[in-house]
């Protein structure tokens, strides 16, 4: 185990930071609480921005959390390269902070969705896709009332001709995003906004399988080889 | 003081869900002929001293950093009582 210290936020509000947590350790990395209220990442090798409904969802989801004390410090190390995965709630904030082009709006056909998702892996050239085979696909978990993917023609012909749709939906669209999808990544690749879960989808005693343990474990796979 | 008004709206081409349901709402409660509702966001700034063109441009800042989303939204700005007004399309 390589032991990377790998930082997880907790906004108020957020839901999944636990889980997150608990899924850095089982991808053999070291967890390391992170509060929204600070400015201080505590000198980690990367950053995990979980799910939940950050300040409510007021205004727009994640609009709020995006001026946190942390995020400026987020911001600032993702544009010097620091590995930055958000997931659900993490997407969206990345989304608002302009960190990822386009925004998550509420899912076409109205309801919450929560199911198991298939998913399928289109870059693995991230750091926190590395592990998974390219084209691969897993079942992970999606939850979400607000996960529908949009951005402007331009911008998608962008994502998708620079092979930056790290992961789309496999099978009937879940939430109407654009294009199916499920996860993108900044022109660098350090950066990568998720909408379904992995971090729930990492222990077969509880959810959909393993799947998921790939995001937890690619980082030190990519800093090993 | 001076009340300065930031209407939000979806853009145009962003399907609107909530609308969408507040439409669909309208014919079971016996409401007809409504063919598309938009819903969008209204805020009311009370602004200390006179709504002066520097106070509007703050205006415009507010409402282009934190209260709407260029992305998906569009905003426009008028002072309540005022004829002043100004609509913004990112």
């Amino acid at each position: 185990m390589s032991g990377l210290r790998i930082g997880v936020v907790t906004f108020p509000g957020s839901l999944d930071d636990v889980d997150a947590q608990r899924a850095v350790r089982i991808g053999g990395n070291e967890a390391v609480a992170l509060w929204h209220g600070d400015h201080d990442l505590q000198g980690v090798d990367a950053v995990v921005l979980p799910g939940g409904f950050s300040y409510g969802d007021y205004l727009r989801c994640g609009a709020i959390s995006r001026f946190s004390p942390v995020m400026t410090e987020v911001i600032e190390a993702a544009g010097r390269g620091l590995p930055v995965l958000g997931i659900c709630n993490g997407f969206q904030i990345l989304c608002e902070s302009h960190l990822l082009p386009g925004a998550l709006i509420r899912n076409d056909h109205r309801k919450f969705a929560c199911l198991d998702q298939r998913v399928r892996i289109e870059n693995n050239h991230t750091p926190w896709t590395s592990s998974y085979a390219d084209g691969g696909e897993i079942t992970i978990v999606l939850k979400n009332g607000e996960g529908s993917y949009v951005a402007d023609t331009e911008t998608l012909d962008r994502l998708e001709g620079e092979g930056r749709v790290v992961a789309r939906y496999v099978g009937e669209n879940p939430n109407g995003s654009q294009r199916h999808i499920a996860g993108i990544t900044n022109e660098r690749g350090n950066v990568v906004g998720l909408m379904p879960h992995p971090e729930h989808a990492v222990e077969d005693l509880c959810g959909p399988g393993t799947d998921g343990l790939g995001f937890f474990t690619s980082l030190a796979a990519q800093v090993l080889s | 003081m001076a009340r300065v008004v930031v209407d939000v709206m979806l853009k145009p081409e962003i399907l609107d869900p909530q609308g969408k349901a507040v439409q669909g709402a309208l014919p079971r409660l016996g409401f007809s002929g409504v063919s598309d509702v938009r819903q969008g966001k209204r805020f009311e700034l009370e602004i200390d001293g006179d709504a002066t063109d520097e106070t509007l441009a703050r205006v415009h800042e507010i409402a282009e950093t934190l209260l709407s989303n260029p992305v998906i939204e569009d905003y426009a700005v008028h002072v309540e009582g005022g004829s002043a007004s100004a609509k913004h399309r990112a």
